[in-house]
Order: C-alpha cells, then structure tokens, then sequence
C-alpha cells in the first residue's frame, strides 16, 4: 500500500509542525504550506510558499499535489489567525483578515482538496475550530464568528461531499500552548481554562488524537461533527 | 481546439462510464450528445459537478490554463451551457479565451 497523501495548512511552526511530523512519523507523505518558510525540513514533506486566501496560488499548489502525487488522501486545514480584542476596539480591517483566513482560506483549500479527492471516491477533511465558540468567548467576537462559520461549513460540505467518499469534521481545541495565545494575558487563559470540564491547557498530542480518529479508514461512517476538547460542549 | 475539448470531454464521460457512474455508449459520443438538463440529459448533478471538475483539471493539464466553468454567469444562463458535448465544449472555449487575455 502506498503512503498516504496528507496536505496540511500552516505548518511552519506550533500544531501545525507538531502534525505534520506527526503524519510524517506514521510514514505519511506531507505536504504543508506557509506563508513564510519553516525552518525544519523532512525527506518525505514538501513545503509550499502560499497565504491560504490567494486563489491562484492555492489552485497551483494542489494542481502540483495531482501532478507529483497522483491526488490526495487527507486534508488538514489548520492555518488560522485570531484577533483578541474588545468588539468596541477592532478595526473592519482586522475583522476581514480574521474571516478571510479562518473562513475563505478554510472553503478554498475544501473545495480543492476534495476535487483531488473525489476522482479516488474517499477523503479526509478535518477543519479547526474552538472551544470559545461554544463558550461564547468575550474578547474574540472577529474570531468567535469565523469559527463559527468553519463549524456551518464543515456540516454543509460533509454532506455535499458524502456522495463523494469524502468526510469532512472539526476538531476544537482548548488553549493550546502556541503563539496564536501567546499575546493573551495570563488571567484570561486561566479563566477560559476554568470553564472547561477538564481544567487544563490543551497539547499539541491532544489535537493529533482526534485527527487520527478522524482520518482513520474506520471513520468512513463519522462526517459533519465537531469534537471539542477539554469537556467543553 | 473544440476537437480537443470534445475528446477530453468524451474520454472524461469513458472513465466515468468504467466506474459504472453513468451508461454512456462510449463509442458514439459526439457534439449533441445530451449531458445535463432537459429531457435527453443523461448526468444528474453530482455527475455534472464531477464532469466538470474532470474537464477543468484536463484544460489545466493540457493547456495550463485554470478556468471555472460553472461560475455565476454560467449557472444563470436561460440555456444551459452543460446541455450536451457541443455546448460544453462552446463554452469550455470561450472560458479559455477570457483566461487567456
């Protein structure tokens, strides 16, 4: 059996570094992309230079996945960016950057991924949400909703992909120790952390467990879900 | 360029035909040969979706052109452009040429 294919966003650093060479352990061929560099390097990951929101360079990268790898197993879209900050001080600018990564980057590399995937009739897709969309989270209202609509998403499209052999689910993560909180005070972490069954920060390990459910050849009959970590629901 | 578009289209209608998709009679595709919409149509809309997205990534192979033919404008014409192989292609053609300039 050949390696599996699997493309995952955002993998220069944080979760996104810590799966790829977690894929890249099970002997998975990985594709990642950044918009900058990563300083790591594997024999079996190829890195493309892209922002997930760039029509054009998206279509190029996957159109290059057909023609190296002949399509495309597993989709992990994990790049995304938050804005933390009062609803009351939070620029249009910044509102658009948030939707535009979280959201339009998520639904390009979807719609792309699962054309590579539906010409083999199976696929994976996991999408990233949060655990402060169910929380309700003050402070994040720009971030809040675009998890909100990769949540909407992701039931939509495990549905319109179905017919095509292809899941598509949500993995929520609690507070995880990355730079995408690393500007957050200390004293809010902790309270979010609170409201969790299990009162604890999250670890890149956790993630991986739940995409490793969810790319399991077993979970051909689990689509449209989201699990949150941290007992928050 | 139209008979490079309609044998793609037809091979792409082949291999959907091999994966028991759709009952095409593989030997006598041509122009008018019916797709989708209206009496004759033979694809229902999954199988348009996966013909198209066939047809894209052909046009991206062999012309390195990346196009979309289903995009608003064509979705809302009162005549289908997906109606059969001719049409398709008529429009594939015309797509290509906007991308071009």
């Amino acid at each position: 059996m050949s390696a599996p294919i699997t493309l995952i966003t955002g993998t220069r650093k944080g979760i996104g570094q810590y799966l790829a060479e977690h894929y890249l352990q099970q002997g998975h061929q990985v594709i990642g992309c950044s918009r900058t560099a990563p300083e790591w390097q594997h024999e079996n990951y190829t890195h493309f230079l892209l922002d997930v929101t760039n029509e054009t360079a998206a279509q190029q990268m996957f159109s290059e996945v057909r023609r190296r790898f002949g399509g495309l197993d597993n989709l992990i879209n994990n790049a995304g960016i938050a804005a933390m900050n009062h609803s009351l001080l939070t620029p249009i600018a910044t509102v658009k950057q948030v939707l535009e990564t979280n959201v339009i980057g998520t639904f390009l590399f979807c719609r792309e991924g699962a054309k590579l995937m539906q010409a083999r009739r199976k696929g994976r897709i996991i999408n990233f949400s949060t655990v402060a969309v169910p929380l309700n989270l003050e402070g994040e209202s720009a971030y809040v909703a675009s998890k909100a609509a990769v949540e909407g998403l992701t039931r939509v499209l495990a549905r319109e992909f179905a017919p095509l052999g292809i899941t598509v689910n949500t993995i929520g993560p609690v507070p995880i120790e990355t730079d995408l909180i690393r500007g957050v005070p200390a004293k809010k972490i902790e309270q979010l952390v609170a409201r969790q069954a299990l009162p604890r920060l999250g670890k890149p390990e956790d993630v991986a467990h739940v995409a490793d459910f969810f790319i399991s050849p077993e979970s051909n009959f689990i689509t449209g879900q989201i699990i949150y970590l941290g007992g928050v629901n | 360029m139209k008979d490079q578009i309609i044998s793609l289209i037809a091979e792409t209608l082949q291999e959907m035909n091999q994966s028991g998709e759709f009952t095409y009679e593989t030997d006598t595709i041509q122009g008018d040969t019916p797709l989708y919409g209206g009496i004759e149509g033979t694809l229902d809309s999954l199988g348009l979706v996966k013909l198209i997205v066939a047809v894209e990534q052909g046009i991206q192979d062999r012309l390195n052109i990346t196009v979309a033919l289903a995009d608003q404008k064509a979705l809302s014409q009162t005549r289908t452009p997906f109606r059969n192989v001719n049409t398709l292609a008529d429009h594939a053609i015309n797509v290509i040429g906007m991308a071009a300039t």
